[in-house]
């Protein structure tokens, strides 16, 4: 989260990141000070500038003398904190959440207009996912093409909620929402009504930017042509909290 | 008693196929079958995704021809869209397809052919092969992969890969050529032709020793379908739809090629995963016809390049009159077809325009159908679309060429069988000769077996008095 802009009394912690000694403001949290410190974590529903998620999971560090792992993006540092972020157990870990996220829904990358320029796929790499050891669940799942300008496909999605975070807190508009549980889960707009027939949706495109996937795209971009630009989100965002 | 010869897996052909011989009572054959086992459903997959999507998606149908899929769907994007593309994004589209052409060709003549040819059907399958030729010819086996990569490296520098380029796009090419590319590609077609009329001045001194296999592979009459120009010249990208007889009458000209549904019905038959598509007004089965290069050269009249066109005049003589019949001549058809393209590359290259930066019409779509036929190395490729009002797909039609061939194919099996396999003798060279019939078609079958359902593969062999003799199942 971007900071206040005057806020009082802000102390400053030392804390200990694989093996780094560092000092952080301590209104903080884990992930922002790796980001400043060039220490990569890696993450999906986080995103700078909006508020913070905590639901993939991929973010998780390990406290020392805790054995429950934390999530950086949403822990905030503490005086004398001794994290690690990258051992075995936590590639593992993000390994086998990368692929669950490939085995839920249809990902057919090399069709996807998104193709090589997608966090997904980076966070496949960077995870070192060769192969998928979990059944696809190859489940159906609609697209919803209704809207003018943007395309919303649900194979595609990971739930990462950015597109309900930014509309509602960075456009105002609220058009999207979460609807079902577990597999059923889904993104949608207004009250689960057609993209193209929302009266909330003013076509600022800040959700299809945000979306980490191919699932929110803009229409007519063929295969490997959406490239997302999200270098507003920060600039606006400290906007919005100067007011 | 009745015996059934089952020759499997046909090798050296994309894909897996199987062909069935039926054997009657004194041995004879009855009956041949060329089986489809391999099942792709993409017709039905497609459906509620992205028009968009199409072109990537049907390119996977085939690793060996995605270029010919590309082409032929973001021609069917271009007609949803209702925009005729810049015609330098035309032009492009056009030194692709004719890349393909080449490398495709030369895949099919050098890699899969010739070990054949230069080599004997009746060869030890052990060095009847690529590697055999490399033995015994290496200059040619050489040439072969060099032609080949000369192709591959074309589509590589336009379209950035060379398997499934993404740079075809509905609406033209999504990037304009650049001087350095544009010299690059033209540097490699001298070396390219040298080859190409290397090859076809040898292969003419080898067709006089198979006029044995000229008059039994796939011999029989049948019609002949292909684009031409408006002129009636060589097409490999647009034009219009031609059919000629088996005497060499037109029957069929200038036919729009959205309007293929007038010429071409699809029959369905419980051997084989692959649709039987017939010209309609002969009606099923009366209406086989060909495609690919021996049915191109047959309708064209003239190449329309110079080295081609003298190629394509020597051609014209392997008969006295009409229509090159024998399948075996697909061979030669190719080789002509790869001179062809080396020289309208290069004319596509100089053209003055060839640089423009206006490439791409940009639209959404604008219709609910969309109908695009280009030539594939392997003949003429029909996608056909329907859409919603959103642009997502609801029904997908693909013809491929080893479709359009399929009633051919098993009539030139049937052919080849009745004149070389005596079910006494079962030599290599007589099922090899069945399989190389094939061959000459040059079916890439992985593509060929798109058309339906969940449906398990089960061939029933009987005998003369109806009785089940064997059975198998699949899936
Ligand atoms: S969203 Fe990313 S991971 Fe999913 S299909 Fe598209 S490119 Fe692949
Ligand atoms: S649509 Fe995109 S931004 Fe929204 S939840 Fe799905 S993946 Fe995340
Ligand atoms: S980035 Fe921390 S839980 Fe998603």
């Amino acid at each position: 989260m971007p900071p206040p802009a005057n806020q009082p009394n802000i102390r400053v912690v030392t804390l200990n990141i694989d093996g780094q000694d560092l000092s952080a403001r301590e209104d903080e949290t884990i992930i922002e000070v790796c980001r400043e410190n060039q220490i990569p974590i890696p993450s999906l529903c986080y995103l700078e500038g909006l508020s913070v998620w905590g639901a993939c999971r991929l973010c998780l560090v390990e406290l020392a003398g805790q054995n429950r792992l934390l999530a950086a993006c949403s822990t905030r540092v503490a005086e004398g904190m001794r994290i690690q972020t990258n051992t075995e157990r936590l590639q593992r870990y993000r390994r086998t959440i990368v692929e669950l996220l490939f085995a839920e829904r249809n990902h057919v990358c090399s069709v996807c207009v998104s193709n090589g320029h997608c966090e997904l796929q980076w966070l496949a790499q960077r995870c070192g996912v060769d192969h998928v050891r979990v059944p696809y669940r190859q489940a159906s799942y609609q697209v919803d093409s209704s809207h003018e300008m943007f395309r919303l496909d649900h194979d595609r999605c990971v739930l990462c909620t950015r597109c309900v975070r930014v509309c509602d807190e960075i456009e105002g508009a609220h058009t999207w929402d979460v609807m079902g549980r577990g597999s059923d889960c889904r993104v949608i707009t207004d009250m689960a009504q057609p993209w193209g027939d929302s009266e909330t949706c003013t076509s600022c495109g800040k959700c299809v930017q945000v979306c980490p996937t191919g699932a929110l795209v803009k229409q007519g971009t063929s295969v490997g042509e959406m490239v997302k630009d999200q270098h507003f989100l920060p600039i606006l965002a400290r906007r919005r909290h100067t007011i | 008693m009745s015996r059934t010869v089952t020759i499997e897996p046909v090798t050296r052909i994309e894909g897996h196929a199987r062909i069935t011989l039926q054997l009657g009572e004194s041995g004879e054959v009855e009956d041949a079958k060329f089986h489809l086992t391999q099942f792709r459903g993409f017709e039905k997959f497609c459906e509620g995704r992205p028009y968009r999507e199409m072109p990537a998606l049907t390119a996977r149908t085939c690793g060996i021809c995605p270029v010919s899929h590309l082409l032929a769907s973001n021609k069917a994007c271009d007609h949803l869209l209702s925009v005729s593309i810049p015609p330098t994004g035309e032009k492009l589209r056009r030194i692709m397809n004719l890349a393909q052409l080449t490398q495709s060709h030369a895949l099919s003549f050098f890699h899969l052919s010739s070990p054949d040819l230069l080599l004997g059907w009746d060869a030890d399958p052990s060095v009847r092969n690529i590697f055999g030729v490399m033995r015994q010819e290496p200059a040619l086996a050489k040439d072969g992969i060099r032609l080949r990569q000369i192709g591959q490296t074309i589509i590589e520098t336009l379209g950035g890969k060379k398997i499934h380029p993404t740079w075809v796009v509905p609406g033209g090419v999504s990037e304009a050529l650049t001087r350095e590319k544009r010299d690059a590609m033209l540097g490699l077609i001298p070396e390219g032709l040298e080859i190409a009329k290397r090859t076809y001045a040898f292969f003419k001194t080898l067709v006089p020793r198979f006029t044995d296999e000229a008059n039994h592979f796939g011999s029989q009459p049948t019609l002949f379908l292909s684009l031409v120009t408006p002129r009636g010249n060589l097409e490999h990208y647009d034009g219009f739809l031609r059919i000629k007889d088996a005497q060499g009458r037109i029957v069929e000209d200038m036919v729009p090629p959205i309007e293929y549904e007038r010429l071409v019905g699809e029959a369905v038959e419980d051997f084989s995963y692959m649709k039987f598509p017939y010209y309609k007004p002969h009606g099923y089965p009366g209406g086989i016809y060909r495609v690919g290069p021996l049915a191109r050269l047959n309708n064209a009249e003239a190449c329309g390049t110079p080295y081609a066109d003298v190629a394509l005049a020597e051609f014209r003589m392997l008969q006295e009159t009409g229509p090159i019949t024998s399948s075996f001549h697909y061979h030669y058809a190719r080789l002509v077809e790869i001179i062809y393209a080396l020289e309208m590359m290069d004319r596509l290259l100089r053209d003055p325009g060839i640089l423009d930066a206006r490439v791409r019409a940009r639209a959404r779509s604008n219709r609910y159908e969309g109908i695009g036929v280009a030539e594939a190395p392997r003949g003429t490729l029909m996608h056909h679309y329907r859409i919603d009002d959103e642009g997502l797909i609801n029904w997908v039609n693909l013809i491929i060429a080893t479709g359009h061939n399929n009633l051919a194919m098993n009539q030139s099996i049937r052919q080849v069988a009745d004149a070389y396999v005596d079910g006494n003798h079962l030599q290599e060279g007589m099922l090899n000769r069945v399989e190389a019939v094939i061959r000459c078609f040059d079916p890439c079958l992985s593509c060929a077996s798109h058309a339906f359902g969940q449906m398990p593969l089960s061939i029933e062999l009987r005998d003369a008095a109806g009785r089940i003799v064997d059975t198998l199942r699949r899936g």
